[in-house]
């Protein structure tokens, strides 16, 4: 009894100590603080569970930490930041994995109730999708696969019938706990439904699909905190589970779109086709000489960046390029979509590595108010999130989605690859606007090319 | 009895999650989302009773398995969060 209350006790500190994790990383002057607070609290957990008295034998254990905790530790240390998202994405499928095999495990050893049964089976379930779901994730987003949503005829028929398999079999089995073939069945179909949900949806929608199985990720953790009766990882799972749902929230609503559209919205895109109208005129090119003549000039400058400059790994530059600007005695800020890039928050940490001040980095609601005072809006490989047929065309399949209305600033340069349409596969009518310039080629040579005018 | 309770913690924990995480700021989501990652890892608490349990075989090994992938989160999370924090930075601090 002494020991179970004192595990218990430091469960509840533990939890404590996640919850003011959490509340620290409201404020980056803070967040570091918390991170570290919310790793004792995970410290804590651990180490008095070693205490508990079922454990037997530490062998297994020590085998399985140093294991995870050099492979986590190798990963941690050597990961580039822009390859953040894949990373994300990897650790949300172990921890679903990590889940799954948890509720397997519980099945032995203990006379497991209806009520156990069910929550086993959702801890698998759950786990599963997570796991497989994240793979093909982090598959996409690390192009070890095509980005583009994979869809096939039937797809819907099928995808719901292997609902409906494994509701049966999950039935089955948390009646009848001791054939195993339906144990294998629910495992088998979950990471076959993860894989199925994942790839019809394509590489921008992304920041959706990562909230979202980190929220799974958690679900799965609290799910295996009822079959095992432990109460840290249905409080901790539970968290994780919330904050999820909430940045799936904002993503959706970034982009004006309801979950079930961005989820399933694959399936239509075989059978539609676009009617929308065509953008007459023509786009006007610029060399970077011409750029420095502009900027040189320029009094107010924002750089809107998008998924292309973490693809150019071009933030150094950029941010060399703010240094110039401001010696130049311009003021320059950063205006950072919420989907811009591959997950939440990603560009925010490319200019952060790049050291840039984060008090710099403004929120499009804090940008577009004041869009009209800025001589120069630079768009540094974003595509749909500026683009202005989300306000102006009603047809258009981005129409009501919020954007930053760079058009309205005084001279807007895009720098682009080519004219290849972004990932909505719409055109831009901002690359045909009177005050729109294009810059075509590598963004960071692009930019480098306009430093060197510079000196 | 004790469904009821474990339902209670479940729904206070999940509003009390809404409540924390809506306040932080676009800037910190992706920092936010591997340090919630890390949380996660929390299973591993589950997984060391799995694994040092001596119930099967099996149990051992799915646990072993368990410990290895939840301390990759853990471990791995954290790192990686505090990494990202550290380059997080106002001009002035520079």
């Amino acid at each position: 009894m002494g020991t179970e209350l004192l595990v218990n006790l430091s469960y509840v500190a533990a939890a404590v100590l996640f919850i003011f994790g959490l509340k620290m990383l409201g404020s980056p002057a803070t967040a570091r603080k918390g991170n570290l607070v919310s790793a004792v609290g995970m410290f804590i957990a651990v180490v008095v569970t070693l205490l508990d008295q079922s454990i037997i034998d530490y062998k297994w254990i020590a085998v399985g930490i140093a294991v995870g905790g050099i492979i986590g530790a190798v990963v941690a240390r050597s990961v580039a930041m822009t390859s953040m998202p894949e990373m994300v994405a990897l650790f949300n499928g172990f921890g679903g994995i990590a889940s799954l095999l948890v509720g397997w495990a519980a099945l032995y050893g203990m006379d497991a109730s209806t009520f156990q049964m069910i929550t086993i089976v959702l801890s698998i379930l759950i786990g599963g999708i997570t796991f497989t779901g994240s793979l093909i994730a982090y598959g996409k987003l690390s192009e070890r696969m095509p980005g583009r949503p994979l869809v096939f005829a039937g797809q819907r028929f099928f995808n719901i019938a292997l609902i409906i398999a494994i509701i049966a079999c999950s039935v089955l089995f948390a009646m009848n706990p001791d054939v195993s073939l339906y144990l294998y069945l629910v495992i088998g179909l979950s990471c076959l439904l993860g894989v199925m949900l994942v790839i019809p949806i394509g590489g921008a929608d992304m920041p959706v699909v990562i909230s979202l199985l980190n929220s799974y990720s958690g679900l799965a953790a609290c799910a295996a905190g009822f079959a095992i009766n432990n109460i840290i990882l249905i409080v901790a799972g539970s968290l994780v589970g919330a904050s999820g749902i909430i940045l799936t929230q904002i993503m959706c609503k970034a982009m004006n779109r309801s979950l079930s559209n961005v989820l399933f919205s694959g399936f239509s895109a075989v059978a539609g086709g676009g009617g929308a109208a065509k953008i007459e005129g023509e786009a006007k090119a610029m060399s970077a000489d011409d750029a420095y003549y502009v900027l040189e000039a320029a009094s107010s400058v924002v750089i809107v960046p998008g998924y292309g400059m973490a693809v150019a790994q071009a933030q150094h530059v950029v941010k060399e390029l703010q240094e110039i600007l401001e010696k130049n005695g311009a003021e320059v800020v950063y205006a950072i979509h919420p989907v811009a890039g591959r997950m939440p928050g990603h560009m925010n940490v490319l200019l952060a590595e790049a050291d840039v001040s984060y008090d710099l980095l403004l929120e499009m609601d804090a940008v577009n108010p004041r869009m009209e005072t800025f001589d120069v809006a630079i768009v540094i490989g974003a595509n749909d999130v500026v683009n202005p047929a989300a306000r102006e065309m009603e047809g258009s399949p981005i129409y009501g989605m919020p954007v930053i209305n760079v058009d309205m600033a005084r001279n807007v340069f895009v720098m682009k690859r080519s004219m290849a349409s972004g990932f909505a596969g719409i055109d831009n009518p901002l690359f045909f606007k009177e005050n729109t310039r294009m810059l075509f080629g590598d963004a960071k040579e692009m930019l480098s090319n306009i430093i060197k005018a510079f000196s | 009895m004790e469904i009821v309770f474990l339902a209670f913690i479940l729904m206070l924990s999940i509003f009390l999650g809404f409540e924390l995480i809506n306040k932080v700021p676009a800037t910190l989501h992706t920092p936010l989302m591997s340090g919630s990652n890390a949380i996660s890892g929390i299973t591993l608490v589950g997984a060391l009773t799995s694994a040092g349990a001596e119930h099967t075989q099996l149990a051992t090994i799915l646990g072993t398995a368990a410990v290895a992938f939840a301390t990759i989160n853990v471990i791995g999370g954290y790192m990686v969060t505090d990494r990202m924090l550290a380059m997080f930075k106002k001009k002035e601090d520079a």
